[in-house]
């Protein structure tokens, strides 16, 4: 009962919205007014077509609402017999042809402006694989995987027993953002790996394909701090629906500093091989390899999906045979959905997965595997 | 022109009195009358099965979180539903009404090519059962979307083949359709009824006809390449071979744009059928009409990379498709206001047909109204891909394209079974099926423009109000067309008996024929004045 | 027998139209040439190159990235990000790649030129996009790269970023 007052609400409350105009500016309802210029140009765009649409709509509704409440047969109206007007052919031809090009010389305008990507101060490199984002910023060298959120994914899991709604940000947040100093023109080089994907942030009015094997270019200069969500906006498979983009627009000293931060993380794990590991450290970090890159196929839980993707917990692969295991991740099993993940993943992070997945549920194996091991499986 | 016009007729090839008893009728069947049953049943029947998919994706949606499917066989859903409802209801139900009405409105015996009509139609069951039998196999049906873009679509399991294949028999099904009703039209016309005479419904399925004649080989083309691409080594879409995913888009597009007015243009020949007649007043601008559905035929042939705004298109490209398209606004605004000035100081009256045409113009000028919006380029960097477009299309095509062919379907039943159909049942299916398709769509547009991608089986909770709406809609729009099924049955069944003209304000030789039409009409042909 | 002769015309159409479907690929091609869409960039001889004029007053940035495709198990980058060069004027680069496999590989890199309009301005007299690479287990190859920028180039344009993306072709030799 409850939910059905909460729905009518809705309805009457959406036809209300409809017919008082100002509310069309909300958020959920209309387009988003966004943080950039281009952003807030398409929105005014959007709606001025909106309203030459909705005059339109009245006249040519209104005339069709005159004649159905005057012109029928039970007011005992005889019909006319007039059924041609060269003149009136003529005027309703030329009047929208004129309103149109009213519209699509702005338009175009418009359109010119957003295709220069000259002059860009810093340039990111997107790459889509299923399902998820690799950023890279060629200025200075930051280079990472954005996937979804471990939260979301372990909500959208089928079974999971969680509410989506408690969950912050459900299907709308990633482990690694993407960070962009404010006031400074951004170039975008949208590429994929696999499908097309697309790029979107609505707050920003960008929208493109990323297509393997060729590079396609976007720009956007954010006026805003704050966080900006989006989504992949081009169906790429069975994950379309999550792999979503966070973008954190930040002053240009925070951006400074957090990409001393990024490169200084790179070096210590670009020496992780090195050095001696902690079992807490592996699952650690096991847990986080494996929310990114394994959860979307076997599952938070470890049992896969019957049939499609094989259970870790329990398989004897992982129970036993280290070396397979560690082969699998590095090659990949052709002809299956399982990719070879020696180029994405570095030894730590391989070392750690494999770690956890001996460790986790109910594989109670014990065992460590270090980054050196890993390291000599490469070379091997 | 009447029942007893038809006893002079001899036909070598079967018993010249009525149909061969038995369901070998139905098999062996070369009359235009029993042939468009047969279409009409069959899209009757896909439109359930499209619909129950529609009731799977809308059942997922409900609420945000996976609870009934995974997405992998959400996204075949999504692919089947649309291929369903293209391919299986709108075109097939558009060939039965011209196999069952073309020959009666200009005057002509059956349909040019009376054994190949029987092809046609046969196929479709066998490529339609291909088709649906992928969903059983090892890796699922296709799940790439009914525009089967590549890679994406290269990833598809042991459905691909078949899925390739039934394309195929589905469209050298609609081709040999489409060239029957040409070879009808051209060759079979009653002395005197000259082109500018023959109704409207002809008139919109001639240039559909030519449309379908020339894309859908296209289409067949590019699927092929797809099919050879997978199995046989070549490169026409993969980069490492010198090949272009992006070419694919364009191929398809230049078959799939045409193929959007396929799907409309019978529509607006129906309703320029219904409206006169139910105003009592001929048809306002008829060769303005018939002008602008062969501009709109001809201008879908350059508009096509409308559809992948997004691709990087270099800026010339851009703003030429976005030109184009906003014209189409033109041709399809004269043929709205020529309807309104069709009802203009006529004498109105409301039966069934009627309610679905006038329907079909205002949701149909709505959706033509997003359309113009999605064709502005820079904006629809903000629209493409998302919900909005999926108001859109549904709005051309469900209070579109459907209630076109719903409203022919009222309209012509009497001549079809001589019973007249229940007046109120009709009358309840409209109105409840008005209301729930604009809760199931409208919301859509919201939730579109707030950011909610298409194709996605599972959504950020802000959506969650509207995607509830809107499942509510669908499942209401998805029971209250058992209505239509339940109406027609009885009247077939019985009623009270229709006369020959039917409806007061009816013009045109097929309401000359007595009501049910007898088996074979118009032999020896009429002549028209 | 009107009606014969106009329905056999009728079949002649779709049968054309599926060949204008496959048509279309060599028609893009050329489109795609003329437009520089999809980054197909120009190759000439040496010799041509030779006798283009150099542009002193003008400095073009020129970016070099790579990519990977699914499955490509290679680590393949350029040897410097970017250079700075006079349009006219004959440049030599590199990339490395190194096969991360125990096998033989070979793999193909695929060009790409953004902006889409600076393709057609890029001409390449020698690059190892031109063939197809083959790799012997863990080999690593620098592969050269000789590139003239048109002085033609339009003026608005002050950077051209090339990329590459390197496929493994294996299967597609088998």
């Amino acid at each position: 009962m409850n939910k059905i007052q909460r729905v009518m609400g809705i309805l009457f409350g959406g036809a209300l919205w409809t017919a008082t105009g100002p509310a069309w500016a909300e958020w959920e309802l209309n387009l988003t007014e966004g943080v950039t210029e281009i952003s807030r140009e398409v929105f005014d765009m959007h709606m001025t077509v909106m309203w030459i649409c909705f005059w339109i709509g009245v006249i040519v509704f209104g005339a069709m609402a005159i004649s159905i409440v005057k012109h029928r047969k039970s007011k005992g109206v005889t019909p006319a017999t007039f059924h041609e007007s060269t003149f009136a052919e003529i005027l309703w031809t030329i009047i929208p042809f004129v309103i149109l090009i009213s519209m699509a010389f702005p338009a175009a305008k418009m359109l010119i402006k957003m295709e220069d990507t000259s002059d860009a101060e810093i340039t990111i490199k997107v790459t889509g694989h299923q399902w998820k984002w690799e950023y890279e910023y060629l200025d200075s060298g930051v280079k990472f995987i954005s996937s979804l959120h471990a939260d979301s994914r372990e909500a959208a899991t089928p079974g999971s027993g969680i509410d989506p709604t408690t969950v912050d940000n459900y299907l709308l947040e990633v482990d690694n953002p993407v960070v962009l100093p404010t006031g400074k023109k951004v170039r975008f080089l949208l590429t994929s790996s696999d499908v097309i994907h697309a790029w979107w942030i609505p707050a920003f009015a960008i929208k493109k394909d990323a297509i393997p094997g060729f590079i396609n270019e976007m720009w956007t200069v954010v006026d805003e701090e704050g966080t900006y969500r989006g989504q992949c906006a081009e169906l790429c498979g069975r994950q379309h629906g999550f792999m979503p983009i966070v973008v954190e627009a930040r002053s240009e000293a925070e951006y400074d500093e957090w990409v001393t931060a990024q490169l200084a993380a790179a070096e210590v794990a670009a020496s992780s091989a090195d050095r001696e590991w902690a079992m807490d450290e592996l699952m650690e970090r096991g847990e986080k390899v494996y929310g990114t890159y394994c959860a979307a196929c076997h599952q938070a839980n470890g049992n896969g999906i019957a049939g499609v993707f094989p259970a870790l917990n329990g398989s004897p692969m992982v129970l036993e045979d280290i070396e397979g295991h560690i082969n699998i991740i590095l090659n990949g099993k052709p002809g299956t959905a399982m990719q070879a993940f020696a180029a994405q993943l570095n030894d730590a992070d391989i070392a750690a997965v494999v770690t956890y997945e001996r460790n986790a549920w109910e594989n109670e194996t014990g065992e460590i595997i270090q980054p050196a091991t890993v390291k000599s499986m490469r070379i091997q | 022109m009447n029942a007893q016009a038809t006893d002079a007729h001899h036909d070598s090839d079967h018993d010249h009195h009525g149909p061969a008893p038995g369901l070998m009728r139905w098999v062996t069947t070369t009359n235009h009358k029993d042939i468009g049953t047969l279409y009409l049943w069959f899209s009757l029947i896909m439109f359930f099965i499209g619909g129950l998919m529609a009731l799977v994706i809308r059942s997922e949606l409900f609420q945000p979180g996976l609870q009934l499917v995974d997405p992998h066989f959400f996204n075949q859903m999504t692919t089947m539903h649309a291929l369903v409802m293209i391919f299986g209801v709108v075109m097939p139900a558009f060939v039965g009404l011209a196999n069952w009405m073309l020959p009666m409105m200009i005057g002509a015996p059956d349909m040019a090519l009376p054994r190949m009509n029987n092809w046609s139609f046969w196929i479709l069951p066998f490529g339609f059962a291909m088709m649906l039998s992928t969903l059983l196999m090892e890796g699922g049906g296709p799940a790439a979307g009914w525009t089967l873009y590549p890679p994406l679509s290269l990833q598809t399991g042991d459905a691909f083949p078949f899925l390739i294949f039934s394309i195929h028999l589905l469209g050298v099904s609609s081709i040999m359709g489409a060239i029957n009703i040409v070879a009808t039209i051209m060759n079979l016309r009653a002395p005197g009824m000259t082109f500018m005479k023959m109704p409207l419904f002809v008139w919109t399925w001639f240039i559909t006809a030519y449309l379908l004649i020339a894309v859908m080989p296209v289409l067949a083309g590019a699927v092929t390449m797809l099919l050879t691409d997978k199995f046989f080594g070549t490169s026409f879409f993969d980069a490492a071979g010198g090949g272009d995913p992006v070419m694919f888009q364009h191929i398809f597009w230049f078959f799939g744009h045409p193929e959007v007015y396929i799907l409309i243009l019978p529509s607006f020949g129906l309703v320029s059928e219904i409206i006169p007649t139910f105003s009592r007043k001929r048809l306002f601008g008829y060769s303005s009409m018939v002008y602008a559905t062969a501009s709109i035929a001809f201008l879908s042939f350059i508009v096509w990379a409308h559809h992948m705004f997004t691709v990087g298109m270099p800026l010339a490209g851009e703003i030429f498709f976005m030109f184009t398209t906003m014209l189409i606004a033109v041709p399809t605004g004269v043929k709205v206001f020529n309807w309104v000035s069709t009802m203009w100081r006529g004498a109105m009256t409301f039966e069934t047909p009627m309610l679905f045409a006038l329907g079909f113009v205002v949701m149909f000028t709505i959706g033509g109204f997003s359309g113009l919006m999605l064709a502005m380029t820079p904006i629809d960097f903000q629209y493409h891909d998302t919900y909005f477009v999926v108001a859109h299309f549904h709005y051309v095509l469900v209070p579109g394209a459907i209630y076109g062919i719903i409203g022919g379907v009222y309209y012509w039943l009497p001549k079809w079974t001589g019973n007249m159909y229940s007046e109120s049942l009709g009358k309840m299916h409209f109105w409840l099926s008005t209301i729930f398709v604009n809760v199931l769509f409208f919301p859509m547009h919201f939730v579109g423009l707030a950011g909610m991608p298409r194709r996605i089986p599972d959504y950020s909770v802000q959506f969650a109000d509207f995607n509830q709406i809107a499942t509510i809609g669908a499942f209401g729009f998805g029971f209250s067309q058992i209505l239509l099924l339940v109406l027609v049955v009885k009247c077939i069944r019985g009623g009270e008996k229709a006369t020959d003209q039917v409806w007061e304000g009816a013009e045109g030789l097929e309401w000359t024929v007595s009501s049910p039409a007898p088996y074979h009409t118009f032999s020896p042909q009429p002549v028209i004045k | 027998m009107k009606k014969q002769i106009s329905t056999r015309h009728l079949f002649i159409i779709p049968i054309a139209m599926f060949g204008f479907g496959y048509l279309m690929v060599p028609i893009y091609d050329v489109f795609c040439d003329l437009t520089g869409l999809n980054g197909k960039t120009g190759s000439i001889s040496e010799a041509q190159a030779q006798v283009i004029s150099v542009d002193e007053n003008r400095l073009i940035k020129v970016e070099f990235i790579s990519s990977l495709n699914q499955g490509a198990e290679w680590e393949f980058a350029p040897v410097v990000k970017s250079m700075m060069v006079n349009p006219g004027r004959s440049y030599s680069t590199s990339y490395t790649a190194v096969n991360q496999l125990d096998m033989e590989m070979v793999g193909q890199a695929i060009p790409s030129v953004s902006p889409g309009k600076a393709a057609s301005y890029f001409n390449k007299t020698e690059c190892f996009c031109f063939n197809q690479q083959k790799f012997a287990a863990n080999e690593e190859k620098d592969m050269p790269l000789t590139f003239v920028v048109d002085p033609e180039l339009p003026d608005d344009i002050s950077t051209v970023t090339l990329s590459y993306t390197f496929f493994d072709v294996n299967s597609r030799i088998n």
